[in-house]
């Protein structure tokens, strides 16, 4: 946030939320205020200086930034490249997610916001909304698919232990999708007092943007910390997954305008892309408009909505922020589809090799290295979004 | 031909503009082949105008109520395809105004020129798409609506301000729909004072356009109200909770009917 973005070029939002033909901010009129309000005002707030000293203070001392750019040697042996990880998963909290949340607090604040709503799939961003909320002493409300309720259990009790309120989301295939539903249609209910922090580049803008800036953080450090480890400020490759996009958007940031740095997506193939059990959105999606947004989502023929299918419940969403759409649409982007075995296979290598236990939505980001035909002399930083903790009872069924 | 001056909301708003009663019902529900007799029991009932819901897998403006109404109807297999299929031939029976009520991404699936085509083609007058918002209509796709003659109706808050309401009112045709309150539908009891100042508000503002009042209308009371400070008003999930319950025999329909307006 601190570098500026060349705002001429291609991969930068335009001034009514576009990416290329994405984005857009499609929402009923009963959510327009709420949503001008915030268009109207988060660019300069996040330019105040007091905003970005208590974000950077915050970031440092609570957060923990920045996080270690770790050379991963047992790894990059086996893979044949030097590849570093970018260790979000020592955030607090355990994940990036925290990244977003402290920034749109102090949004929230800013706009005198009196209560919080949030989605969340894995509930990683709950516990992360969560956490800021109690940090600042807001009320926060968390919606979450009933059936993630049951997958992601120590973290609904993380977020209860914090001081918030989940609450089921019942309608449709119960996960991150109907949580976000659940959220927007809480949002309208309280147009006045209450801010939605939603959880990643998605939603109608300016959500896909801010969230991006907050998670901007990530590449800004890659980049120093790389030139510091190796002379060069790029690597060959960004490698990221994508659930809306947020740890990627946040990972590709400064390099969104830097053509010899390949951006890699990670998307979610669950039993196989053509299995009918899927969340690999770019390979089985079309454009169109979900959550406030025009990007590609999927659907069937008749433009319903599909219920994907993930092991991870962080990635097991319809659609992608429309950022990556347009990096998918454009080319400027590789997305590769990882089933839920290679996810798995690639957890396990990770932890074994090099001592980490990654979420499962971080190791599609580790399996697609297999898919990449990387060089001996390829620098490679993977963004390892977060920790395998609260995934340990899946992990265990495979151990 | 001058399609506005032809189009039937327009023309209902000329003859009348009092208590005027709009109905809202899920295209095939409860079953897939509902939707003519339910059209067609609310025509012999005395409506003023219907509204047909084209369900969608994730309508973030609505309650439970019609949220399950939508999940029944698509269970039950309707898309737009379906419903233009049924509505094929009913202006030689139905003369109410008709309206499409959905989301937008159903329509751009089946394409936006299409869609207005066929509307035109079976006899749909207007559509109302919530998270189609003016500005990304006019951008993209207004001038296709009005060369089919097909009205979009825009939605108004209690929080739209004074200077968009304007604008809205600007770019609206037909008549405007005002959202009774900050809400999904279903979820208001009521008419609250609040509302009342905001109905005020609006009436003070002398609009071009009619206005119908929505959400939270459910019976007569909150009919008779509404239409105290607008031109009428609209009924969505009280109605769906009374198909549920009560089946869609004209009868059953017709008693609806009265217990809002008798
Ligand atoms: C560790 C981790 N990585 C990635 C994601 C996916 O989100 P996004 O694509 O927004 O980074 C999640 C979501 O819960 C997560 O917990």
């Amino acid at each position: 946030m601190q570098d500026t973005i060349d705002t001429q070029a291609s991969f930068a939002v335009s001034d009514t939320g576009f990416y290329g033909r994405f984005g857009g901010a499609f929402i009923p009129e009963m959510l327009y205020p709420n949503v001008e309000e915030l268009r109207q005002n988060y660019l300069s707030i996040i330019a105040d200086p007091s905003f970005q000293a208590e974000f950077w203070q915050l970031l440092e001392d609570y957060v923990g930034r920045p996080t270690p750019l770790f050379l991963a040697k047992r790894l990059s042996a086996k893979k044949g490249a030097t590849i570093y990880l970018k260790r979000e998963d020592l955030c607090h909290t355990g994940a990036h997610k925290v990244n977003n949340t402290i920034g749109q607090i102090l949004v929230a604040q800013r706009l005198g916001k009196k209560r919080i709503v949030a989605e969340t799939g894995a509930g990683q961003h709950g516990v992360a909304t969560a956490t800021v909320c109690a940090l600042m002493g807001l009320e926060c409300i968390v919606y979450m698919g009933a059936i993630d309720m049951e997958r992601q259990k120590p973290n609904v009790d993380r977020m209860r232990m914090l001081g918030a309120t989940v609450v089921p989301a019942k309608s449709g295939s119960q996960t991150l999708k109907d949580a976000t539903n659940e959220a927007m249609r809480h949002w309208i209910n309280n147009p006045v007092d209450t801010h939605y922090i939603i959880g990643s580049v998605v939603g109608p803008h300016p959500y896909p943007d801010m969230v991006a800036r907050f998670q901007s953080v990530i590449s800004q450090e890659v980049r120093q910390q790389l030139l510091a480890k190796t002379g060069r400020e790029n690597p060959d490759y960004m490698v990221a997954c994508v659930g809306g996009g947020s740890n990627a958007a946040g990972a590709f940031f400064h390099f969104l305008h830097e053509p010899s740095v390949r951006l890699v997506a990670a998307e979610a193939a669950g039993m196989g892309v053509s299995s009918g059990h899927s969340a690999a959105t770019t390979a089985l999606g079309k454009p169109g408009v979900l959550h406030g947004s025009r990007t590609i989502l999927m659907q069937t023929d008749d433009g319903q909505v599909t219920e994907p299918y993930s092991i991870s419940a962080g990635l097991d969403y319809p659609g992608i922020g429309p950022l990556h759409a347009h990096l998918f649409d454009s080319g400027r982007g590789d997305f590769y589809a990882i089933t839920d075995d290679e996810a798995l296979a690639a957890g396990f290598e990770l932890s074994k090799l090099e001592g980490i236990i990654p979420a499962l939505e971080t190791a599609h980001a580790l399996a697609a290295l297999d898919k990449m035909s990387l060089k001996a002399d390829d620098v490679v930083v993977v963004c390892l979004s977060g920790r395998g903790d609260k995934d340990l009872s899946t992990y265990s069924k495979h151990l | 031909m001058d399609t506005l001056t032809t189009n039937r909301i327009s023309a209902l708003f000329e003859q009348r503009s009092e208590r005027l009663l709009n109905v809202y019902f899920t295209a095939g529900f409860p079953h897939l082949d509902d939707t003519r007799t339910v059209l067609r029991g609310l025509q012999d009932a005395g409506v003023d105008l219907v509204e047909i819901g084209m369900p969608y897998s994730d309508p973030v403006a609505d309650g439970e109520t019609i949220q399950q109404s939508n999940g029944v109807a698509l269970d039950n297999g309707m898309s737009i395809k379906t419903l233009f299929a049924q509505l094929a031939g009913c202006r030689e029976e139905i003369t109410v105004p008709i309206l499409l009520m959905g989301y937008i991404n159903p329509v751009l699936q089946y394409g936006v020129e299409n869609f207005c085509r066929m509307c035109r083609q079976v006899g749909v007058d207007g559509v109302i798409l919530p998270d189609l918002p003016l500005d990304l209509f006019l951008a993209e796709y207004a001038p296709v609506f009005r060369e089919y003659g097909i009205l979009n109706v825009h939605l108004i808050t209690p929080q739209t301000t004074d200077e968009r309401i304007r604008f809205i009112d600007q770019e609206s045709d037909g008549f405007i729909y005002m959202v009774s309150s900050a809400s999904i539908t279903g979820s208001v009891k009521g008419i609250s004072d609040g509302m009342r100042t905001y109905f005020e508000r609006i009436e003070a503002m002398n609009l071009r356009n009619p206005r119908l009042i929505g959400f939270g209308i459910s019976d007569q009371e909150t009919f008779n109200t509404a239409s105290q400070y607008a031109n009428g008003a609209i009924v969505g999930s009280a109605f769906i909770r009374h198909l549920q319950d009560h089946g869609t025999s004209a009868e059953s329909i017709r008693s609806f009917v009265q217990t809002i307006r008798p």
